[in-house]
C-alpha cells in the first residue's frame, strides 16, 4: 500500500472538519491568511442570502450579535477599525481590510500590519437546500495572543475565537430570524450586566 | 415582587426579588394569577437537575394578566393569557414545521453548548427548569417575563375560570400529543403506563380519538380511581402482574398501542454522570427502563408505542431486538404546546375534556414551600397543586392539611 504519508482519497466534507489539522489547506483558501489558530461553523438562517450579506457587509451592524466586539469603526477605503473584548478586562484592537467582496456571496478580509491578534477569515453565504434559507459559514484564522497558553486562557474565559464564532453566528441567526437575540435576563440590568 | 426560589435539596423558599421588565420588543410582562407544581419540579426539588443556582425561580405551567407588553407584542395589557412551558421563537425552521420544541432559537446562545454536547443539537427554551434549559425565571411567582409573547401564549375568553384552562400550559397538551403519537385508530385497546396528570390526560385523550378501550397502569389507587372515572380499565401493578394481565386482557395479542407515560417528573436535558446518580440513589432509572420495555414487549406485534415519558441521558436494557423483531414504531419528544393550544382551548369550552378533576390542592404563593413538600411527600392524595398569588394565606393549621 502507499507510503502512510501519501494523502487520503478526498471526500466531500469541508477541511475544517478533518481529523488531523488542515490548517495549511485552509490557509489556501484566504489570500492573506493570518494566524494558525482556526475557527469555522455554519449555521442555516431561514432568510434570503441577499438580505443577510447585506446586513454583514454593514459591518457597524456587528457588535449586535457578536459579543466580544466593542465597536467596529469605518476608516476609509473599505477598511474598518475594530475594538474587541480580551481576557482579564482588556481589549484588543487592529485595522481591518476586506481583501474579497463578492455581494450576496462573500466577504473576505484580513487584519493589516500592527495588529494586536493577526486574523483573517471569510463569511460565505449560500443557498441552503430545499428552499430552506441560507448557509452562513464563518471561517476565521488568527494567532493567538500569548501562543497556545493565550487561547488555553482565552478559552477559560470564554474569549476563545472558537466558542465564540460558534455562540455568534447562533446569535446572528436570531436576530435574523426572530428580531431579537434570546436572553434569559429578568431585569434590565441583569442583562446589562450580562453583556459586560 | 414575591417569588418561589430554589436553594438546594429539599429547600424552596418564597422570597422578596426583583420585579421582571421588558428586555426584548417581543416580551411581555404577566401578573401570574395561577400557578401549578410539576411533578417535573419535584426533581428540581430533590436536586437532582443540574446546572441550577441559588435563587432560581421555578415553575413552568402558569397564567396570569398581561400587564406590560413590549414594541413587537401583540398581547394586549389586560388580556388574560396562558402560557407554553416551551420558550419558540416561532420564526425558525422547526418552528415554521409546528415543532415548536425543538426551536432553534428559544435558548440564549451561550445555553445552547451543554445541549448541542449531549443531544447534537440546541432544543427549545423552558421555564423555571435549571440553566441549560436557558435559564429562564419560572412562573411560581407574582409577575413573569414573557419572551416571544407574539407567538406563544393563547388568549383565554372572559368568564372562564383559570383552573379549566391552566393545564394548556404543559400537562394536557403533552397527554394529547402522547396519545397523537400513538397513532390511535377507531376500535383500538390503548394501554397507557402512569396515571399521573399526563397519563391521565392520555387516557381522556385516548377515547377522544376513538379508543374503545384504555386499560391504565399505576400503583397508586386515588389516580387509578380517576383513570376509572374516565373509562378506564386498570391494573395495579402491585398487585397484578402487568404483561401477564395486558395479555389475558388483550386476547394474547397485546394492546394496539401503549403509551409510556411514567417517569415524566423530568423534562430531560440532564447528563448521564447524573442519571446513573439518579439510578443508583433512588432506582427511578430501573424504574423507568421498566416501563418502557414493558411496553415493547406487551405491545401487539407491527404496532405503535409513543413515549412522552422523558429520559435525558441512556438506558440500559433497552428490548432493542424485540423492538426490531417485532416491527415496532416509537414517536416521542418534548410537547409542541403552541401547536396544540388553540384545539385543546376549544375542547375544554365545549366540555369534552375535563381538567379541573386533577387539582386536589390551592394554595396562596406564600404556601408554596408547603405545597412542594406535600405533593413530595403524599403523591397518592395530592394529585395537583395549584399556587394561587392573590389567595389569602389560610390560617396555617388548614394549610397543613391542604385546601379543598
Amino acid at each position: 500500500m502507499a507510503d502512510k504519508k501519501a494523502p487520503l482519497p478526498s471526500d466531500d466534507a469541508p477541511l475544517t472538519t478533518r481529523k488531523e489539522d488542515r490548517i495549511e489547506q485552509m490557509g489556501d483558501q484566504l489570500p492573506e491568511p493570518q494566524g494558525d489558530a482556526l475557527a469555522s461553523k455554519t449555521v442555516t438562517i431561514s432568510r434570503p442570502r441577499a438580505e443577510l450579506y447585506a446586513f454583514w457587509r454593514d459591518f457597524t451592524n456587528l457588535p449586535r450579535f457578536m459579543e466580544n466586539i466593542v465597536s467596529v469603526e469605518p476608516v476609509g477605503e473599505g477598511r474598518t477599525h475594530w475594538t474587541v473584548k480580551a481576557p482579564a478586562g482588556k481589549t484588543v484592537e487592529w485595522i481591518s481590510a476586506i481583501t474579497e467582496d463578492r455581494p450576496d456571496e462573500t466577504i473576505v478580509w484580513a487584519s493589516e500590519d500592527g495588529a494586536d491578534v493577526p486574523n483573517s477569515g471569510r463569511i460565505d453565504f449560500r443557498d441552503a437546500p430545499g428552499g430552506r434559507g441560507t448557509w452562513v459559514s464563518a471561517t476565521i484564522l488568527y494567532d493567538p495572543p500569548g501562543g497556545i497558553i493565550g487561547k488555553v486562557i482565552a478559552k477559560m474565559f470564554q474569549r476563545e475565537p472558537g466558542i465564540q464564532a460558534r455562540r455568534d453566528l447562533r446569535r446572528f441567526k436570531q436576530l435574523m430570524e426572530t428580531g431579537e437575540i434570546a436572553t434569559s435576563a429578568r431585569t434590565r440590568q441583569a442583562h446589562e450586566e450580562e453583556e459586560v | 415582587m414575591r417569588a418561589l426560589t430554589w436553594h438546594g435539596k429539599h429547600d424552596v423558599r418564597v422570597e422578596t426579588v426583583d420585579d421582571p421588565e421588558i428586555i426584548n420588543p417581543r416580551d411581555a410582562i404577566i401578573r401570574i394569577t395561577s400557578t401549578a407544581i410539576c411533578g417535573s419540579d419535584l426533581h428540581l426539588y430533590d436536586g437532582y437537575i443540574p446546572t441550577m443556582k441559588a435563587g432560581d425561580i421555578l415553575g413552568h405551567e402558569f397564567m396570569g394578566e398581561v400587564v406590560e407588553t413590549g414594541p413587537s407584542s401583540t398581547l394586549k395589557k389586560g388580556q388574560r393569557v396562558v402560557v407554553p412551558f416551551t420558550i419558540a421563537c416561532g420564526g425558525c425552521f422547526h418552528c415554521n414545521k409546528h415543532q415548536y420544541s425543538a426551536c432553534d432559537n428559544g435558548l440564549p446562545a451561550d445555553n445552547q453548548d451543554i445541549a448541542q454536547t449531549i443531544y447534537g443539537q440546541p432544543m427549545s427554551g423552558l421555564f423555571g427548569y435549571s440553566h441549560m434549559t436557558g435559564g429562564y425565571a419560572g412562573g411560581q411567582a407574582e409577575y413573569v417575563r414573557v419572551p416571544f409573547s407574539d407567538i406563544g401564549p393563547i388568549v383565554i375568553p372572559d368568564g372562564v375560570e383559570d383552573d379549566k384552562v391552566l393545564f394548556l400550559s404543559d400537562i394536557l397538551p403533552t397527554g394529547w400529543m402522547a396519545a397523537e403519537n400513538a397513532g390511535i385508530e377507531p376500535g383500538d385497546t390503548v394501554a397507557v403506563w402512569g396515571c399521573g396528570p399526563v397519563g391521565l390526560f392520555a387516557v381522556q385523550s385516548a377515547f377522544l380519538m376513538g379508543a374503545e378501550r384504555v386499560i391504565a397502569i399505576d400503583h397508586f389507587p386515588r389516580r387509578l380511581e380517576l383513570a376509572a372515572r374516565f373509562g378506564a380499565q386498570t391494573i395495579n401493578y402491585e398487585q397484578t402482574k402487568t404483561y401477564e394481565a395486558l395479555m389475558e386482557m388483550t386476547g394474547g395479542i397485546g394492546p394496539d398501542a401503549c403509551i409510556d407515560a411514567v417517569g415524566l417528573e423530568a423534562h430531560g436535558f440532564f447528563a448521564d454522570n447524573v442519571w446513573d446518580q439518579i439510578k443508583v440513589s433512588t432506582f427511578l432509572g430501573t424504574d423507568r427502563t421498566h416501563s418502557i420495555r414493558q411496553a415493547i414487549l406487551a405491545c401487539r406485534k407491527g404496532e405503535r408505542v409513543s413515549m412522552p415519558a422523558v429520559y435525558g441521558g441512556f438506558v440500559d436494557k433497552f428490548p432493542l431486538g424485540a423492538f426490531m423483531e417485532k416491527g415496532l414504531t416509537l414517536k416521542t419528544g418534548q410537547t409542541h404546546v403552541q401547536h396544540y393550544m388553540p384545539g385543546l382551548l376549544n375542547a375544554i369550552m365545549e366540555d369534552k375534556i375535563d381538567t379541573t378533576f386533577l387539582i386536589s390542592h390551592r394554595l396562596p404563593l406564600e404556601e408554596a414551600a408547603e405545597g412542594y413538600r406535600m405533593f413530595h411527600d403524599h403523591q397518592n392524595e395530592v394529585t395537583k397543586v395549584v399556587l394561587k398569588p392573590g389567595m389569602t394565606p389560610s390560617p396555617k393549621e388548614e394549610s397543613r392539611h391542604g385546601s379543598h
